[in-house]
């Protein structure tokens, strides 16, 4: 974290240099008649993922020769870092692969162009309103826009060990009929002996799990009057945390040395036996399928449901530079790219979940392989996750309420502590950023 | 006794060095099975060339190891031929000057390489240098130039004064002795600074990073982080395989110029 955020002050800095040293400018574009190439950055780093990417370039190259788009393959790493010096050098990419957190602070400085008015309407009709709402933001000069197309979203599943779920004879979850946080509890308790936990919560990074999950009890975190935005952490905020707690420290049904871990980290613990149910983003089914050993029995939960199921989310986009040579080609890019059938392929190769209603269709969407019915499904409980639209989130979230939050999971601090932290020194971050 | 209590100590030493280098091997030799197993082995059980393949069919290792490759030795002859004659002068010309010069090179290695990149990238952008390997070579022979003037003024200090001044005695010009008698003196010296600049400019990312905008000509460092994903998680098999291929070059170069490394030539030059 220190790194990014050393690369990111960097970025800024010389950002900030080229700017005074004045911008250099583009090309101006091709001649009258030439084909046109466009730069697409993308940020697929699965092996199926960069093959599907890639594979729908192919396929619109082949039929658009005045179009051709070159592929490049950037970093999830360090995209921003990158993407500050291309834009203050007006050098960025024609199409830009990112996600909706990074493009609202790229949206207030112009960087971005306003997708509205622009986009075909059967592009714009196949995605839900909820998803547009994670890529429309300020545009820094008192209105908003729409600074991208949402195509990929993720949603909070439970991953569970098969044969331990049906050796506790414990009721199987469907999306119509998931486990209330109280059954979750109660199953969990039933799950843990015999040397293996119920559950596993890896919290190295908690604040943004915490936060899409609270929203099951209708937790935002943020709440705002009169235009300024404050940190909020009452009954409905407390109900997860509180959750999560009593299972590592009074039902003990949780591990308490999977607290450290990274997402990823519990998995060669869970194909061990050592958890039977695992919280995770619905991109976790992809490791387990290759990792996996053989002949072990796993399945996808539907998300938990405190008193709704809905959950926080964010988007993957495809963005267009407020400066690119290309704007019109760019765009008729990206609406073949993210049409139905092509989210449907680039959802598979991220094992994520698409956010056109064409793609959710698609029987690859809907198949009970690997759990795919179960993680479509989820998909209609996400709405806009409510830190999106807060200035300031990402210092609170790096400053204030990861440490914080760890130190609660840890059983080091009381709720009460943690609220009044999260409050007291989250208002302070915020404070600055609405001068 | 003693010999044996030396021999383990430089056994374990080993162990220590080499550990990280064999855990590589091995996790770059196994399936993603394997590598998600609770009871790691230290060797594969199904050793496996996919993470090797995987590696090379979806990034251009091979260009960007020659783009590494180009930029790490070219910094590094730079560094040593800029940084000899300056360390000569510092190391035989003792007065305030050289002194405060000295402390100035030391001091410029406790900057921040955040508030260097500031002014290198003004540079950069006033030659047209941003986003081209040879800009990066400047920025990389900017960043290991003070060093590589600490370490040769050390290693020039060491040779003794008195020989030149023998060779001064016996006729010789000075410029015949520095090439004669100090030059050869100094190739141990010269050869780990070489070493030293050229490990730094093929590891180095943040420059890397921000000097190369288009990952057409991205560098090793940057190529390898493209194994990585969101949220930590890492496609380990491929990116163990890239690093460990990613190490080879160093150890090669490492390999070829060691023998240059030995120490005692000028044992007795000096009687005390």
């Amino acid at each position: 974290m220190r790194r990014r955020t050393a690369l990111a002050a960097a970025a800024t800095a010389v950002a900030a240099l080229i700017a005074g040293c004045g911008g250099g400018g583009g090309d101006g574009g091709a001649a009258p008649g030439e084909p046109v190439t466009l730069k697409f950055l993308s940020l697929a780093w699965q092996k199926e993922s960069i093959s599907a990417n890639k594979q729908l370039v192919d396929e619109w190259n082949t039929a658009n020769p005045d179009i051709q788009v070159e592929y490049v393959q950037g970093s999830w790493d360090n995209v921003n870092d990158q993407l500050v010096t291309s834009f203050e050098a007006g050098d960025p990419p024609d199409v830009i692969h990112d996600d909706s957190p990074a493009l609202a602070g790229f949206a207030s400085r112009g960087y971005l162009l306003d997708l509205s008015g622009r986009l075909p309407a059967e592009l714009k009709n196949d995605i839900p309103q909820a998803a547009w709402d994670t890529v429309t933001f300020d545009d820094g000069r008192g209105g908003t826009g729409v600074y991208g197309v949402p195509f990929l979203q993720e949603s909070q599943v439970v991953i569970a060990n098969k044969k331990l779920l049906d050796a506790a004879k414990v009721r199987i979850p469907t999306p119509a009929d998931p486990w209330t946080w109280d059954e979750f509890a109660e199953i969990s308790k039933k799950l843990t002996k015999d040397g293996t936990y119920g559950v596993a919560w890896p919290m190295k990074s908690p604040v943004n799990k915490v936060l899409n999950l609270a929203l099951n009890f209708g937790g935002t975190f943020f709440s705002n009057e009169g235009g300024k935005t404050t940190v909020k952490v009452g009954p409905q905020e407390r109900e997860v945390l509180q959750r999560i707690h009593d299972q590592l420290y009074r039902d003990k049904t949780a591990d308490p040395s999977a607290l450290g871990m990274g997402t990823a980290d519990p998995l060669p613990g869970f194909y061990a036996g050592k958890y039977a149910l695992l919280p995770a983003g619905v991109y976790l089914r992809q490791q387990v399928v290759e990792q996996a050993p053989d002949g072990f029995e796993w399945i996808t939960l539907p998300p938990l449901k405190g008193t709704t199921s809905e959950q926080g989310a964010t988007s993957q986009t495809l963005s267009v530079p407020a400066d690119g040579r290309h704007p019109d080609e760019a765009v008729k890019f990206i609406s073949f790219f993210l049409n139905g059938p092509n989210q449907a392929k680039l959802a598979r190769g991220d094992w994520l979940l698409p956010t056109s209603r064409a793609a959710a269709g698609d029987p690859s969407m809907t198949t009970e392989e690997n759990g795919w019915d179960v993680a479509t499904a989820s998909a209609g409980n996400l709405v806009v996750a409510p830190y999106l639209k807060v200035n300031g989130f990402d210092e609170w979230k790096s400053k204030v309420a990861t440490p914080t939050l760890q130190e609660y999971f840890a059983d080091k601090i009381s709720l009460d502590d943690a609220a009044r932290r999260l409050v007291e020194e989250g208002d302070k971050v915020l404070e600055r950023y609405a001068r | 006794m003693r010999r044996a209590l030396s021999y383990l100590a430089l056994l374990g030493y080993l162990v220590f060095l080499a550990f990280p280098l064999i855990w590589l091997l091995s996790t770059a030799l196994k399936t993603p099975q394997e590598m998600a197993s609770l009871d790691p082995a230290w060797l594969p059980r199904r050793p496996t060339l996919a993470n090797f393949a995987d590696a090379f069919a979806e990034q251009d290792l091979v260009g960007s190891a020659l783009r590494s490759l180009v930029v790490a030795t070219a910094s590094a002859v730079i560094t040593v031929v800029l940084a000899l004659p300056a360390a000569y002068a510092l190391a035989r010309h003792r007065g305030a000057v050289n002194r405060i010069a000295i402390g100035w090179v030391l001091v410029s290695q406790v900057f921040p390489v955040i508030l260097i990149i500031i002014p290198l990238f003004m540079v950069l952008r006033r030659f047209d240098l941003v986003n081209t390997l040879p800009g990066l070579t400047f920025v990389h022979v900017t960043f290991t130039l003070p060093f590589a003037l600490w370490m040769l003024q050390g290693y020039v200090r060491a040779v003794p004064r008195e020989l030149e001044e023998a060779a001064a005695v016996d006729g010789a010009a000075k410029a015949t002795s520095i090439v004669k008698i100090v030059a050869p003196l100094l190739a141990p010296g010269v050869v780990a600074t070489l070493l030293f600049a050229f490990i730094s400019s093929w590891n180095e990312f943040l420059f890397a990073l921000v000097v190369l905008k288009d990952p057409d000509i991205a560098t090793l460092p940057l190529t390898l982080v493209k194994f990585t994903g969101a949220e930590g998680v890492v496609r380990l098999g491929p990116l163990a395989a890239a690093s460990l291929l990613a190490t080879i070059p160093s150890l090669v170069f490492f390999a070829a110029i060691q023998r240059r490394l030995k120490s005692g030539l000028m044992a007795g030059a000096v009687k005390g």
